[in-house]
């Protein structure tokens, strides 16, 4: 147990030992043990959204001063079981003209497109991934997404499924590029695209370095997965589930889980890029405690999002493509180009000089941005939308006393 | 053993894939073809141990071209439907020359002495940062980078003038004609 603790790999000599001694071959056991590797990375993060609406639904709940579900089991806590119940046994219906394999095919890529961001994400020292291209892996596994939602709002042959499919497609593209530029500053402060060099480079957490990149990481994240405030696209009073208005049954659940799961995923690689993944205290004795302190970090960032999931209104379409193409891109684009240009001069500094330069330039970036914006805004043109009425005086008695303003 | 076995997998799916993609009558299904043959290929790469070109492959001709033709397919009016024969009417004359070519290709590959006599080349474990040197060397291939990159902003800014339609309010806000709210 000890060398486990201190080392897991111990586990899988142990199950290699196992599959030989029952006589299969050097590659047929290498095979089976990436297989159950593979299974347990698909399945493992599919449990824990069972945990994860529960949570959401009391944290949601909680801030607009209710309960919350507390009635299936105590605290409610079997509520999901119910919910997933429900979904399992409802009828399946398809539409009729629906194109069949494109229609079944887009909740598995849906998931499959959040489970597959899985591999490239270190859980330890030692222990998950190690790909040399992961931001790239990231991004990739990301366009796969965006395909299902495709093909989700062009098979279900309902001409809204396709308008909103479109829309969708529309944000997640905007908000990729902004992504893409951001994630640029992690991996030039870690001098390489792989995750696990990007959180053993975070002796001081790169949130320190660049605070603003994380902001519009989280922010970028948000709409990516396509929480509110970024919901237009699955919203129920305004275009009543967008793609998925065809999907009932189990495979509206899957996309319902693939979204959870990806909320939590964009926690953890917040938590990966920007807080320091999973490293604290004991981390690089016992690489279990790196497995524990990335998801304590994970489910922080969760909860912010969840956070402002029931704080904020949504936004319109034509605001967040402004946003996005108008304010983040750029703004990316500036943050990356200071901080390349300044990481070259002070790179020989040390740590906490080399991090306080850098939150200086992202200081100086936001105060400029800041005045930028306040003097667009001085400059709109604002309709005049009714003069001040008028106040109630008071008048001698003998004139009618005019409607007090109210 | 394993690779041979995963290479065979992926390149009968490729083909099953492609023909999905030339024969099919739903334009839909058939770019549904496409994007499994390009993903195919993207898993080629990677078995080649080239996982910067395999994500690359992924991110630019999944994640954006794919895209472009499914929303290019999509608005147009004829999709679903079975719009025609799906084969050329001179067919037999195609065939005849894909498959000499074809043919030609593959002989003249087989006998291609560099194919088995060459071990695998050495990877870098650090290839990575070895490309993003040679795109930025001055004796490398910094020109043709940029001259790229000038392309791209030639082809955006051709973009960006053909959809913006001429003549608009300038201003920080987008105006519009009289009536209706904002």
């Amino acid at each position: 147990m000890g060398a486990f603790l201190r080392d897991p790999s111990v586990l899988v000599e142990w199950l290699r030992a196992l599959l030989m001694g029952w006589g299969l071959s050097a590659g047929l056991t290498e095979l089976v043990l990436y297989l159950l590797g593979g299974f347990a990375l698909a399945t493992g993060p599919m449990l824990w959204v069972i945990f994860l609406i529960w949570f959401e639904r009391k944290a949601v709940a909680r801030f607009q001063d209710r309960l919350g579900p507390n009635r299936v089991g105590k605290f409610g806590l079997l509520q999901p079981f119910a919910d997933v119940l429900k979904l399992m046994t409802k009828e399946d219906i398809i539409p009729e003209g629906a194109d069949k394999p494109l229609y079944w095919a887009a909740p598995i890529l849906s998931v499959a497109g959040v489970l597959l961001l899985w591999p490239a994400i270190p859980l330890g020292l030692g222990i998950g991934g190690n790909l040399n291209v992961g931001v790239l892996y990231l991004i990739a596994a990301g366009t796969l997404g965006i395909f299902a939602i495709l093909l989700a709002g062009w098979s279900s042959n309902n001409k809204y499924a396709l308008l909103a499919a479109f829309r969708t497609v529309a944000q997640l593209v905007s908000y990729e590029v902004p992504m893409v530029l951001v994630l640029l500053l992690p991996v030039l402060l870690a001098r390489s695209l792989n995750l696990q060099d990007i959180v053993q480079a975070q002796d001081v957490w790169f949130v320190v370095y660049v605070p603003l990149a994380a902001l519009i990481f989280l922010i970028v994240s948000i709409a990516e997965v396509g929480r509110t405030p970024f919901d237009l696209l699955e919203a129920e009073s305004e275009i009543i589930a967008g793609f998925h208005i065809e999907y009932s049954g189990m495979k509206f659940a899957m996309f319902f889980a693939g979204e959870f799961l990806h909320a939590f995923t964009i926690g953890i690689l917040t938590a990966v890029f920007f807080l320091g993944g999973w490293r604290g205290p004991g981390a690089d004795i016992y690489p279990v405690l790196g497995i524990l302190y990335l998801w304590l970090k994970g489910f922080l960032v969760y909860f912010v999002v969840v956070w402002i999931r029931a704080t904020h209104p949504r936004i319109r379409i034509d605001h967040m493509l402004n946003f996005s193409w108008k304010f983040l891109t750029p703004l990316a684009l500036a943050l990356v180009t200071v901080g390349a240009v300044l990481d070259k001069v002070v790179v020989d500094w040390g740590v906490w000089p080399r991090a306080l330069a850098h939150l200086a330039s992202n200081v100086v970036v936001a105060l400029v941005t800041l005045q930028l914006v306040r003097a667009w805004a001085r400059r709109l043109p604002r309709p005049k939308v009714g003069e001040p009425r008028p106040v109630a005086r008071p008048q001698p008695q003998t004139q009618p006393q005019p409607a007090s303003g109210d | 053993m394993v690779t041979t076995f995963l290479f065979g997998l992926i390149a009968l799916i490729m083909v099953l894939a492609a023909l999905v993609a030339v024969t099919n009558r739903n334009l839909v299904r058939a770019t549904m073809g496409l994007v499994l043959v390009l993903f195919g290929n993207a898993v080629l790469f990677v078995l080649l141990e080239a996982y910067f070109l395999a994500m690359a492959q992924i991110i630019i001709y999944i994640g954006a071209i794919a895209i472009l033709i499914v929303f290019a397919i999509m608005l147009t009016r004829h999709v679903g439907e079975d719009w025609g024969p799906a084969f050329h009417r001179a067919w037999p004359w195609a065939l005849v020359i894909a498959g000499g070519l074809g043919g030609a290709l593959l002989f003249w590959m087989v006998r291609w002495p560099g194919g088995e006599n060459t071990p695998a080349g050495q990877v870098d474990p650090n290839y990575v940062q070895a490309l993003g040197q040679a795109l930025v060397n001055p004796q490398g291939y910094v020109v043709p980078f940029e001259v790229a990159s000038v392309l791209l902003l030639a082809a955006l800014i051709g973009a960006i003038y053909v959809a913006w339609g001429g003549r608009r309010v300038k201003g920080p806000y987008p105006q519009r004609a009289e009536g209706g709210e904002r």
